[in-house]
């Protein structure tokens, strides 16, 4: 019982994690609209763009931001819908985590690549 | 026309007009079995202001009494006649045939995600249990020589209390929820809108108990906010505004605390 009651504290905390993240999203999905208008003005071809982009510190802690909440929302909701549409399977812990670990890793590797140019 | 006259010509014979259908009789499909069974249709003559209700009573009354359903009050007060008519969960005592009527057919069913016990008749344990799980009574902390308890009725707690008081736990809302048909362990919306009424009760003294209870994938967590509760509740309660209150309440209790204390 007294894990049962851990569970669903813990449960509680993860929904409240996801909802935080949604609303970081909402505005980061917006202000990442704007972006891409910024970086498309006057020429599409990836120099061009990195030439406006590149360096800048701004714009790499707005996208790892952007990041972390992807990394805290997507595999909670993940898991949630695996656990309701396979509940005996047991996949849903492993696949929400691998999931989790491929939007952080691949995420901050393409920040890391933009801020840099591709330098590390 | 003399009555003399319409008595020796009866093809103007004047009726009542009781719509299109009032002389031909209802193709009726019941379930009959238990988990396992089968729809079995019966043929009941129509009436005016016939309930679904008057439906299965006249089948078990004229045609078949073997049939096994639950009833008690006939005008919407006990909650036992629900059952899934036409494929919705609805109170079978309140629900006029000419209401739900697809051309001639009415299928009757026992109510979703429950066990059944025989026919149209369900085992309401596990629904029960639910709100025993959810902390879903109450316990106070005051004897017969204290002074009443002052909840003034216009005070937040009261109102939102009100907003779901009136259910009498018929199940409905149970047995529309996706979430109870793809979590069997999930709560579900009266246990979960009872837990809310009271812990917006001033003078219970459980609240954490309950927080804890109905925190999370088997509690208020897992609810999608599709609304099939509040759509079906014959009461016209919103279970799906209880439970999003629980579950900003809950989580917050479980991360910053609450005014009772930390989850």
């Amino acid at each position: 019982m007294g894990q049962a009651m851990n569970q669903g504290v813990l449960q509680a905390k993860l929904w409240y994690a996801q909802r935080i993240s949604a609303m970081v999203l909402g505005i980061c999905v917006a202000i990442h609209l704007v972006i891409i208008f910024y970086a498309i003005r006057g020429g599409l071809n990836a120099q061009e763009i990195l030439g406006r982009t590149q360096g800048n510190i701004l714009f790499a802690f707005f996208y790892e931001v952007f990041v972390l909440a992807c990394f805290v929302h997507a595999p909670i909701g993940m898991a949630n819908i695996l656990q309701e549409t396979f509940p005996k399977s047991g996949i849903a812990k492993p696949i929400a985590g691998a999931l989790g670990l491929f939007i952080l890793v691949l995420g901050s590797a393409a920040v890391l690549g933009v801020y840099t140019g591709g330098a590390i | 026309m003399t009555l003399s006259n319409f008595a020796l010509e009866p093809t103007f014979q004047l009726r009542p007009y009781n719509g299109v259908m009032s002389n031909s009789d209802l193709k009726v499909k019941v379930w009959r079995g238990a988990q396992e069974g089968e729809f079995v249709e019966y043929l009941v003559p129509r009436n005016s202001n016939q309930t679904v209700l008057d439906v299965v009573t006249y089948i078990q009354r004229k045609l078949d009494p073997t049939l096994s359903y639950r009833f008690a009050c006939r005008v919407g007060m006990c909650g036992s006649c629900a059952m899934t008519v036409n494929g919705v969960a609805r109170w079978t005592c309140r629900t006029h045939v000419s209401k739900i009527v697809k051309g001639d057919s009415l299928e009757i069913a026992p109510l979703n995600n429950l066990p059944v016990i025989k026919d149209l008749a369900t085992d309401m344990r596990e629904f029960f249990n639910k709100w025993k799980g959810a902390v879903g009574f109450f316990k106070g902390d005051k004897t017969r020589h204290d002074d009443f308890a002052k909840v003034p009725p216009e005070s937040k707690e009261r109102q939102l209390a009100n907003a779901g008081i009136e259910c009498i736990g018929c199940g409905v809302c149970y047995a529309s929820c996706e979430v109870v048909e793809s979590r069997p362990n999930y709560l579900g919306p009266a246990a979960l809108n009872r837990a809310w009424t009271l812990t917006n009760d001033v003078r219970d003294v459980q609240q954490l108990e309950r927080m804890r209870a109905v925190a999370g994938d088997a509690g208020c967590h897992a609810c999608h906010s599709q609304g099939s509760c509040t759509e079906a509740c014959p009461t016209s309660i919103a279970p799906t505004a209880s439970i999003a209150g629980l579950k900003k309440l809950v989580a917050r209790a479980a991360v910053r605390g609450s005014k009772w204390g930390k989850l």
